[in-house]
């Protein structure tokens, strides 16, 4: 294949992995900007999220479109149930301390990997697309016949990949709606500016703590039951969304949204393009070298504020 | 009305408030008075349950209030306009103003009721709350409190650092207010302020109300002023 399809197949894989990157760390992102927390745990409500994917659509069987719409449902659902409770029994006794938070989302990780392990086990399973259509793209070249529309061999796509990416949209744009035009995200948004001035105006900031937890934790598996009929379920497979997560909150300001979308784009289509042209690790060397130099140059991230 | 019986309150392990009680009553101004670090926000806070009571109660028209978790505490009719304003700076001016409604479920009545006594906020609505002047920001605060249509009114020096003609609004309301029959307890360094609008002055001196006497009796022996404020 020659360069220019290849870098328009490149492009597309760093389409889909952003656009399940973006749901990851939008969810980091909010739990980070409202409530103070740094949430270790969060590939592990990741992992789950396909874990549970994959126990809906083997629990359901038929089709593999309504397994699959189930699972899309109602994994995140559970997810955010799990992480409230969570959030509920531990995180509230020690009162959001910044420092015991880390500790304790490291153990809720360990909790959480360890119980997959030992009932869904070490294996890797899939899940089947509920579509898979293999799409032609066509390619676009001046040749010896002048402009002409060519269909290089190799240059293809699946209709599922293209879903992810719509959905992925889809979904922020719902998120941004839901924060900026309904009365439960006006009230994180407050929560998320002075929470002791909105408890002074009636706010009951415990409650919204634990809905912005499952919020956040939702996300992270909601990205998962989409990327698992791509990616294979396994109980190990929350570490690199928690790591890609936590460069794009860096990048992107932590607690800032707009931030986070910018750099989600940034590091999955950077991730997608050098995986295919040079190696994964290079991506992944590269995204934590930027990492390093936007702590030492604009420690505050791309769109993030300095504290006043 | 609102009744603060011999509260002790700490910050963690260093106790602000040794036995502080006091008395606001309907149509009425109780100015707290007293030297910086003497603990008059604690006891601002402390009445809106976002510190806890360890001693003693507060109660408003006979329910204990130190009892109810702080989201109920202004539900039950307090508004609190805290020092420095502590306006939700990125959140814009309408909708500070709702989440001041939401308090206690107010509709827009009570919207329109509040921008008629700012009719200045009125322009501003959709302009970012931490992009007004010092003066607007006040009034906000102060909206955003009568949102709630407070029976009482907690204001901690609403008059800081603002231009004069600002703070001659500012009272002309918390006058307003007065009449309209709510309780009001303000915290103010001004002393000169405090004589020309308040009822009643409490005295409070390293954490412990230490006097309570009416304004007009400081007018006309301003003796106690230098005692307990050194001024």
């Amino acid at each position: 294949m020659e360069f220019g399809p290849h870098l328009m197949l490149a492009s597309l894989e760093g389409a889909v992995i952003s656009a399940i990157l973006v749901l990851t760390a939008m969810g980091l992102s909010i739990v980070f900007g409202v409530m103070r927390v740094v949430n270790v745990a969060h590939g592990e409500f990741f992992m789950l999220g396909a874990v549970l994917a994959w126990y809906i659509t083997t629990l359901l069987g038929g089709h593999p479109a309504l397994g699959f719409g189930v699972a899309l449902i109602v994994a995140p659902l559970l997810v955010g149930c799990l992480a409230a409770f969570a959030d509920r029994v531990i995180l509230k006794r020690i009162n959001y301390d910044p420092d015991r938070t880390i500790v304790a989302t490291i153990g809720m990780l360990y909790i959480i990997q360890q119980t997959t392990l030992m009932t869904f086990g070490p294996e890797a399973r899939p899940v089947e697309a509920p579509f898979n259509h293999r799409l032609s793209l066509p390619w676009f070249e001046f040749g010896e016949n002048g402009f002409a529309m060519t269909w290089p061999w190799g240059l293809s796509t699946t209709s599922y990949k293209l879903f992810v990416i719509g959905a992925a949209v889809v979904v922020l744009i719902a998120l941004w709606v839901f924060l900026t035009r309904t009365k439960i995200g006006l009230i994180m948004r407050a929560t998320q500016q002075d929470s002791e001035t909105a408890q002074a105006f009636g706010v009951p900031v415990g409650q919204v703590y634990s809905w912005v937890f499952g919020l956040g934790a939702g996300l992270a598996a909601l990205g998962a039951v989409l990327v698992v009929p791509i990616q294979q379920a396994h109980y190990l497979m929350g570490h690199d969304p928690l790591l890609l997560a936590f460069i794009v909150v860096i990048i992107g300001g932590l607690g800032s949204l707009p931030g986070t979308v910018i750099a989600a784009l940034l590091i999955g289509m950077s991730d997608g393009i050098i995986s295919v042209f040079f190696s994964p690790t290079l991506a992944k060397i590269i995204a934590t070298f930027l990492v390093a130099m936007v702590l030492v140059f604009r420690p505050q991230g791309l769109l993030g504020k300095t504290a006043p | 009305m609102l009744e603060v019986k011999d509260i002790h309150v700490a910050y963690g392990p260093v106790k602000a408030l040794y036995g502080v009680s006091l008395k606001a009553h309907p149509s009425e101004i109780l100015c707290l008075l007293g030297r910086n670090g003497a603990g008059k926000t604690t006891i601002m806070k402390s009445i809106m349950g976002l510190l806890p009571v360890s001693e003693g109660s507060v109660s408003l028209e006979g329910e204990n209030l130190s009892v109810l978790p702080a989201h109920l505490v202004p539900r039950r009719g307090i508004g609190y306009i805290p020092q420095g304003r502590r306006l939700f700076s990125e959140l814009t001016v309408d909708e500070n103003i709702e989440i001041g409604l939401m308090t206690r479920k107010q509709g827009a009545d009570t919207r329109e009721w509040v921008l008629d006594i700012f009719p200045r906020l009125r322009d501003r609505l959709t302009q970012q709350a931490g992009t007004l002047s010092g003066g607007e920001q006040q009034m906000l605060a102060t909206a955003r409190a009568l949102c709630v249509r407070p029976k009482v009114l907690l204001l901690d020096e609403p008059t800081e650092g603002l231009q004069p003609s600002m703070i001659e609004q500012i009272r002309q309301v918390i006058v307003k207010m007065k009449e309209e029959g709510i309780a009001i307890i303000l915290v103010e360094q001004r002393v000169d302020a405090v004589l020309s609008i308040a009822d009643r002055v409490t005295f409070i001196e390293n954490g412990k109300d230490v006097e309570t006497t009416t304004a007009a009796a400081l007018r006309e022996d301003p003796r106690k002023l230098s005692k307990y404020l050194g001024v």
